[in-house]
């Protein structure tokens, strides 16, 4: 990790078996990696190009999202209106283009996917930290409030504390942090009593090393592969319960624009006009499978053990 | 094996304990839970009340107490709207939730498991491709944006079924395909796994060896011992199916639980949320309760341990 680029760059050179990355620097390593599996690369290029559009969105965006225009309701896809204003994805009920909407729309799915799942994330490693490395009662405990919370469904919490609490983006991204973290506590805690055991554990505290030392600075960073591949997956989870939960119209409000809330406009004009509900739900679902397919390869890429045969 | 069977249910009551606890205090995140159903001309006087009526004004540990030892029996209160037990309301719509779950649990099993077992024996084919594809689309796809697709198509455009509620027998087979679906794409995924595993087993390559029919080793050998992990993934599959019927009957209007909540959840009505949610996680602890003891039936060496 604190070799020069240009040394690394010699040591590839130098070496012809491409199967000897310890010489390499560690992102082309892993840039090497990614390009022989395919489902890798399609994975990254969607959440990359997803992740952009969310940032620079309104610079590309063909017309204003939130633009209404009666005269131009409901018009199918490839509509031309006088002007020459092409609607390549028609419009909506209030005349508003549906591709310009679905690019809005991917701020908030990047936005409730990353935030929830940071904050998801760093509870659940913690919880899971703290029961498997104190064990005994405390562990017991801690787990089974998780068991507790596990038999109710996620999506079903979900509904019910944003029905209590009410709705709202940062609400939103708020209860999705704040629940999603129970998936990770028990897959950790199992993580930390695997790695718990381990010999270079044992020599930390042979060494005279503080419990708080070895619980950060040794079984900390054995667990964080695991957390990462479950973070893939949680990111697409959070992101199909944000769009439901504003399909039922218990999460995000208009005016702000989301592939749920186009679902639930297309729902009800799902007699006359079926490119409202079309299209959003195909953002949706390529999102979530670029996630998914991402997390299948680092996945596979973070456990040794598929990672000697791929 | 009543060892097993005592220690399971001791655990299934310290579960249903703490989801009790979960249950009382999520209602109770708003803050003041008289303020949110009382309507807005009340006196303070008329809150007062309703506060006392209701039980409000105890202190919160007499509240949980009264609220959980009602529960036990099945009490779980009025329901401020329809002003009927909230468990009869719940009963009422159980049946529905039932009947939609078993539909879909049986249609994703009949596509999951054939496609997933063609998948591992053919692995790294073309079909295996076809199959693998086909289901991380389906579980990247939103359930209720499947089921609106289905309406498009088949009530929209083909005419052929109906839209919503159920008040015929046909009614069902939208909302429990979008379900199903759901379910084998899931499903469909590990069973392949499960098969990968079990086919490099050593017990499978004997049977082959001894020069059985490939039907045979298939079937016999090797399914036999991949519905171990099959059976485990289903049950874990489940709160999935459980939490889709959610959304999924509100898009078809189907007179399920799920549908009951979201109605109930819109316009407050807690007593009826409560023993919903308890409802569902019952139901989710006793199916996978009931899958624990399918898993002793299927592999005798749990038995001895």
């Amino acid at each position: 990790m604190t070799m020069a680029p240009t040394e690394s760059a010699q040591g590839a050179k130098d070496i012809a078996i491409a199967d000897m990355p310890a010489r390499r620097s560690p992102a082309l390593q892993l840039l090497s990696i990614l390009l022989k599996s395919p489902v890798g690369v399609a994975g990254s290029l969607i959440v990359s190009a997803v992740v952009l559009l969310a940032f620079i969105g309104p610079l590309i965006s063909p017309h204003d999202p939130l633009n209404r225009n009666i005269r131009s309701r409901f018009k199918p896809p490839g509509f031309v209106d006088q002007n020459g204003n092409v609607y390549s994805l028609g419009n909506d009920q209030l005349g508003r283009d549906i591709f310009s909407r679905i690019i809005a729309g991917s701020r908030v799915s990047v936005l409730v996917g990353v935030v929830s799942v940071l904050i998801s994330g760093t509870i659940g490693v913690i919880y899971g930290l703290i029961s498997g490395f104190v064990g005994g009662i405390i562990d017991s405990i801690l787990m089974r409030i998780v068991d507790g919370l596990l038999s109710i469904p996620f999506i079903i919490l979900v509904i019910a504390i944003s029905g209590v609490v009410g709705a709202g983006l940062s609400t939103l991204i708020l209860i999705l942090g704040f629940t999603g973290w129970i998936t990770y506590a028990r897959v950790i805690r199992g993580e930390v009593l695997k790695v718990r055991e381990m010999e270079y554990v044992i020599a930390a505290y042979a060494l005279g090393q503080s419990r708080l030392k070895v619980m950060f600075l040794h079984i900390l960073p054995n667990v964080v592969a695991s957390a990462i591949v479950l973070a893939a997956v949680q990111v697409g989870v959070t992101i199909l319960a944000e769009s439901s939960l504003s399909f039922l119209g218990l999460g995000v409000k208009p005016p702000t624009v989301t592939w749920g809330l186009m679902l639930s406009d297309g729902r009800q004009y799902i007699n006359s006009a079926w490119w409202m509900t079309l299209y959003p739900g195909i953002a949706i679902t390529i999102t979530v499978l670029g996630v998914v397919f991402l997390g299948d390869w680092l996945r596979d890429f973070l456990d040794p053990n598929v990672r000697g045969r791929a | 094996m009543r060892g097993f069977f005592i220690s399971r249910m001791a655990q299934l009551v310290v579960t249903m304990f703490i989801v009790s606890v979960v249950v009382f205090f999520i209602l109770r995140l708003s803050g003041d839970p008289i303020l949110v159903v009382a309507p807005d001309f009340f006196s303070e006087e008329q809150i007062e009340q309703m506060r006392k009526f209701w039980g409000f004004d105890r202190p919160i540990g007499e509240q949980y107490l009264n609220f959980v030892t009602k529960a036990i029996t099945g009490n779980f209160g009025k329901s401020y709207l329809a002003k009927r037990p909230a468990m009869e309301l719940v009963f009422e719509r159980l049946g529905y939730s039932w009947i939609l779950a078993a539909a879909a649990a049986a249609i994703g099993l009949t596509i999951a498991v054939p496609l997933g077992i063609l998948s591992a024996l053919k692995r790294n084919s073309f079909i295996d491709l076809v199959i693998t594809s086909m289901s991380s689309l389906g579980t990247a796809m939103p359930s209720f944006w499947l089921g609106l697709m289905l309406i498009i198509v088949f009530s929209v455009h083909l005419g052929l079924l109906p839209v919503f509620g159920a008040l015929e027998a046909k009614s069902i087979i939208l909302p429990a395909a979008t379900l199903g679906v759901g379910m084998a794409a899931r499903l469909s995924r590990m069973t392949r796994s499960a098969m990968l595993e079990v086919l490099n087993q050593d017990y499978v390559r004997t049977a082959r060896s001894k020069g059985l029919m490939h039907k045979t080793v298939i079937l016999r050998h090797a399914l036999r011992n991949a519905l171990i992990p099959i059976v485990t993934v289903f049950g874990l599959q489940l709160g999935w199916l459980l939490g889709g019927s959610v959304v999924v009957e509100s898009v078809f209007s189907w007179p399920g639980l799920g549908r009951l909540m979201i109605d109930s959840i819109s316009v407050r009505d807690n007593t009826v949320v409560q023993a919903g949610l308890l409802f569902f996680a019952l139901s989710f602890i006793l199916i996978n309760y009931a899958i624990d003891v399918i898993y002793i039936i299927l592999d005798p060496r749990i038995k001895f341990q």
